[in-house]
């Protein structure tokens, strides 16, 4: 009996060495290079692969262990990248939005500023002015973007529109007017799958900056434009009223799941960023068509990922060459095709990019810019996520009055408002 | 308990200690018994007292981004906290969810027990298919409910259990489940209630097999019904049962965050939110430590007030000869 | 109650109870062409494994990793977690049952309240240790965690045992010259492999079982536990929901077979720890 005991210990002691082992050969110094993102899927892991090609082109003897964490538009893999940059476990080299986002990771602690790569690759020079702004934290760059997206887009079913010969509305009038004619004839006008929380922020964003135009909208994350205004009460009061034509199934729904009623032609229009139109090429769908959201002609909504550099990166020679492919024209090209964005450079090749794209790139030249709340350009993501939530809650409250203190209140929590 | 001789055993011992009149250091395997334990005292001391001090005392603290910011806010937290809709929201639910799971989960638990006592063929078979879900992680469950409560859609098409009311021809029974801001939380009770009814079962189960059969006996002679006697002989001493089985359901509904996470997460306005994922979201995903520590300091308070009176109470109760 | 109507009754109960696992079990062995959430309930046409085979392999063309390394993971981390915690609950029960000293119960009571604490008020400074101590992230970090958090239950269990082990057992090996591992060894560990059954499955059960360590102390995929590789496949809405209940049952394997080939034990420790959820 007791001896049975003594081998069971013996036995565990013995499975704990092995796993300890397994731990050390984790650490232990190789020639690898650990690129954490949340690109595990469709467009987004293909574009990722494409920039290893590059780097591997350039680099055939480093190892690249992709590290990737699904779920929840990026929420999951922030936390876990969080806790390891805490933890003194960095990954080589991260995936964050352009912007304000940077500010999460104490990029004075946990982060090592790039300003010489940016000096080294001309990056100063290749990339437009208004994302070096978007760039800079302190006055110090801390990642080098490899895109761009912009997240007002209206996806539409063609198959739908034509059928019911309408066109893509331009304002909110035409919106609800083409909602009212679809929605009589059984088609969900308005398409949102908002289980995840941050969807039914990234519409009101876009609904926020169809009312409020670019200037208007900008100014509510400086301060400039008050939150308490009359015009953030109507775009609470539009975007209440386009909630009465989505499909009742939003709530059990990611954005994708919504997209597939566009696919079915059982929906009709869908408010999401350009990602989903490398998602319905992934699913060989054609018959879309895409426009600026009511109110949002001319105007930009974009964000943008990038990769930085965390301190004490275990093969820090390998991510600094990989932040240079990363700014690459190669690299950049490589990537976006595929991941379904355009290039933060301004000068790539673009017969290399698809009909939408190719849009995208030339209303990028033009466009007033404007930066992504939910997508971490616009503010810091404390605010963003009160934001989030209480845009959540809206959803369900409809309480206009409420949710404008709520928002007002977020606001001041910042600091951003008196 | 009938440990009645190691009981006198410890009331020597304790005797001898106190007439000595003075401490003495221990010696010998005595010694060597403190250190036995030492080990496990240490961590007990320090893995859960310690740490919960520590969560306590970062609680009061400005520690709201990854680098630690230890300057002292006092309640500053908890009024934030109590003034924020979305824990407010939780603090709603936890009470719903508890109060639904134990409903359910005792009515249920003890009507199978019920059955299954009167002494019926294949009982072994039922004991473990009512009982077999206890084996599984709240994330299996979590996963399988998902989709049997996904409502499916009015454009598209049922599924799940609607789609199985439509097949019985049950269509009108057919609701949005957890996508349904009215019903949330509700529709995670019903997966709990899955998981955790056959343990119920169990327990009063071995209750009822505690019950001397004379006692039944003399209850009929004495002219019961059948009816009588469960009423006024067995539901009587099945109370303690009822009692540890709300002891455990309740505090594992308080601090319920697996199945949350992976059935439903927050919901729609979050409805099926509690306070340990907003705990989860706003420390290790909003990197508000201070404020995480704040809901971890009130959630055990919770899990406290249910559990230390009971504790006491059978402690005394096990003190006694 | 008629007898036909409490044997109607328990039936359809008994299928309520199933329906899940029906669901479960049809949707694995479906293959990628019948899979339609609108035909759920349908029964498989043909045999077919592949679905099991993706959520166990994973799929490199949609991106997303199967279970397979996930459960070694598990296999490593509940295996030594519970051996270990068996062991220390043994010793732990042993002491406090048979070589009471002043405060044994005051600190019996502080033991038992350990059982109960939501372990989010101990997760935050438990990451900081757990990194001082470069256990962080590892299996390790989890194997000590879950052994820390089961002194409680496991102790709880021994000493409750031990202590229907009779005192005199215990004076005469001490009469015969018997010390405290002595009697361990001849008097407490020949009669103790029941609450040795009883303690490791339930051990066994509640760290496989376990998501809350494993989400917050392994946040690397490669070394996560199975719960949480499942709860992540199951968020990440490139995994077809087929695939996602093929893992939920590799996921509930080996505490399912426990439970049906040691259920007689199971039963035991619901019951015995019936403390603890």
């Amino acid at each position: 009996m007791f001896r049975r005991i003594r081998v069971l210990t013996v036995l565990s002691l013995l499975l704990i060495g092995a796993i300890m082992q397994v731990g050390w050969a984790g650490v232990a110094r190789t020639n690898k290079l650990e690129i954490f993102s949340w690109w595990t899927a469709g467009g987004e892991a293909e574009g990722l692969s494409g920039l290893f090609s590059a780097y591997k082109r350039q680099y055939p003897n480093v190892e690249i262990v992709n590290a990737t964490v699904a779920g929840g538009a990026g929420t999951n893999a922030k936390a876990v990248l969080a806790t390891r940059l805490t933890g003194g476990d960095p990954p080589d080299s991260f995936q964050v939005h352009a912007g304000l986002e940077i500010e999460k990771y104490a990029p004075d602690r946990f982060l090592e500023s790039i300003d010489s790569l940016y000096r080294s690759e001309g990056w100063e020079r290749a990339l437009p002015r208004g994302v070096l702004t978007l760039l800079q934290f302190k006055g110090h760059y801390y990642s080098v973007p490899v895109n761009i997206h912009r997240a007002n887009v209206l996806w539409y079913s063609k198959k739908v529109f034509a059928d019911n010969n309408l066109q893509p509305p331009k304002t909110f009038a035409e919106f609800f007017q083409v909602a009212e004619t679809l929605k009589a004839k059984g088609i969900a006008p308005f398409v949102m799958g908002d289980k995840e929380g941050w969807e039914a922020g990234h519409v009101f964003e876009v609904v926020l900056i169809g009312v409020l135009g670019a200037d208007g909208y900008r100014g509510l994350w400086t301060g400039k434009t008050a939150w308490t205004s009359p015009r953030v009460t109507e775009a609470l009061n539009t975007f209440k009223r386009m909630l009465t034509y989505t499909n009742t199934d939003h709530a059990a729904l990611t954005w994708d799941g919504a997209g597939q009623y566009l696919i079915d032609g059982k929906g009709a229009m869908q408010i999401m960023g350009d990602w989903q139109d490398g998602w319905f090429q992934s699913k060989k769908f054609a018959d879309y068509g895409w426009a600026p959201p009511p109110g949002t002609t001319g105007i930009f909504d974009a964000l943008s990922d990038s990769f930085a550099l965390p301190r004490r990166a275990k093969n820090r020679e390998n991510a600094l060459n990989w932040l240079k492919i990363a700014g690459s024209k190669a690299g950049q090209e490589a990537f976006n095709p595929k991941k379904g964005s355009i290039c933060a450079r301004t000068d790539c090749n673009q017969s290399l990019f698809n009909a939408y794209l190719q849009s995208a790139a030339k209303d990028w030249q033009k466009d007033a810019l404007v930066p992504s709340v939910m997508h971490g350009a616009a503010t810091i993501e404390s605010w963003a996520t009160k934001y989030k939530d209480i845009i959540a809650l809206f959803v369900t409250s409809g309480d206009v009055a409420r949710t404008q203190t709520a928002l007002q209140a977020a606001c001041k929590d910042a600091k951003v408002c008196m | 308990m009938h440990d009645t001789v190691p009981t006198q055993v410890r009331t020597v011992q304790i005797t001898r200690l106190a007439g000595n009149g003075r401490w003495k250091m221990p010696t010998g395997d005595r010694l060597i018994s403190l250190l036995l334990l030492a080990p496990s005292v240490v961590a007990i001391a320090v893995f859960i007292y310690g740490f919960i001090g520590f969560t306590g005392f970062a609680s009061l603290t400005r520690w709201d981004s990854l680098v630690p910011d230890f300057s002292f806010v006092g309640m500053h937290n908890y009024v934030v906290l109590f003034s924020t809709t979305r824990f407010q929201i939780d603090l709603r639910n936890t009470v719903t969810f508890t109060v639904l799971f134990l409903v359910c989960c005792l009515s249920i638990g003890l009507s199978l027990a019920l059955m299954l006592d009167r002494g019926i063929r294949g009982e072994g078979v039922f004991r473990s298919i009512f009982l077999f879900p206890l084996a599984l992680s709240f994330i299996v469950t979590g996963v399988v409910w998902r989709w049997l409560l996904n409502p499916g859609s009015v454009q598209l098409g049922s599924t799940g259990i609607n789609l199985l009311f439509d097949l019985l021809g049950l269509g009108f029974l057919k609701t949005g489940w957890y996508t349904d801001p009215r019903i949330g939380i509700k529709a995670v009770v019903i997966a709990a209630t899955w998981q955790m009814s056959g343990y119920v079962m169990a327990m009063y189960l071995a209750g009822l097999r505690g019950i001397p059969e004379e006692l039944r006996e003399a209850a009929i002679v004495d002219g019961a019904t059948g009816f009588q006697v469960y009423r006024h002989v067995i539901l009587p001493l099945l109370h303690p049962i009822t009692l540890g089985a709300i002891i455990i359901l309740g505090h594992i509904s308080l601090k319920i965050f697996d199945l949350v996470v992976a059935m439903t997460g927050p919901g729609p306005g979050f409805s099926s939110d509690v306070p340990a994922f907003f705990m989860f979201d706003t420390t290790f995903r909003g990197d508000n430590f201070s404020q995480g520590a704040g809901i971890a300091v009130i959630i055990l308070i919770m899990v406290a007030v249910l559990i230390v009176p009971y504790l006491l109470y059978s402690l005394r109760a096990e003190a006694q000869p | 109650m008629p007898r036909v109507a409490t044997y109607t009754a328990l039936t359809v109960l008994a299928a309520i109870y199933l329906l899940p696992i029906y669901v479960l079990i049809i949707t694995g062995l479906k293959s990628f062409e019948e899979v339609n959430l609108y035909r759920m309930w349908d029964l498989p046409a043909a045999f077919s494994l592949e679905t099991f085979a993706r959520a166990w392999l994973g799929s490199e063309s949609q991106g997303f990793r199967g279970l397979s390394n996930n459960f070694w993971n598990s296999v490593r981390l509940t295996v030594p977690a519970t051996l270990l915690s068996a062991l220390l609950g043994s010793i732990n029960g042993y002491v406090l049952s048979k070589w009471k000293f002043r405060g044994a119960d005051g600190l019996f009571m502080l033991l038992l309240f350990g059982m109960f604490i939501p372990y989010q008020s101990i997760l935050i400074p438990l990451v900081q240790a757990l990194r001082s101590i470069g256990l962080y992230g590892s299996i390790a970090g989890l194997i000590f965690a879950h052994v820390v958090y089961g002194i409680p239950i496991t102790t709880l269990i021994f000493r409750n045992y031990y202590a229907t082990v009779p005192g005199e057992l215990v004076e005469a090996a001490k009469i015969d010259g018997a010390g405290i591992f002595g009697i361990y060894k001849s008097v407490m560990l020949p009669v103790s492999m029941p609450a040795f059954a009883v303690v490791m499955i339930w051990q066994f059960t509640s760290i496989w079982n376990d998501f809350l360590f494993g989400v917050i102390i392994t946040p690397r995929p490669a070394v996560q536990p199975i719960t949480v590789a499942l709860n992540n496949l199951a968020g990440s809405y490139i995994v077809e929901w087929n695939v996602q209940m093929a893992g939920a049952l590799l996921a509930a394997l080996p505490t399912m077979l426990v439970y049906i080939l040691l259920g007689r034990y199971f039963m035991r420790g619901l019951l015995a720890g019936s403390l603890k959820g």
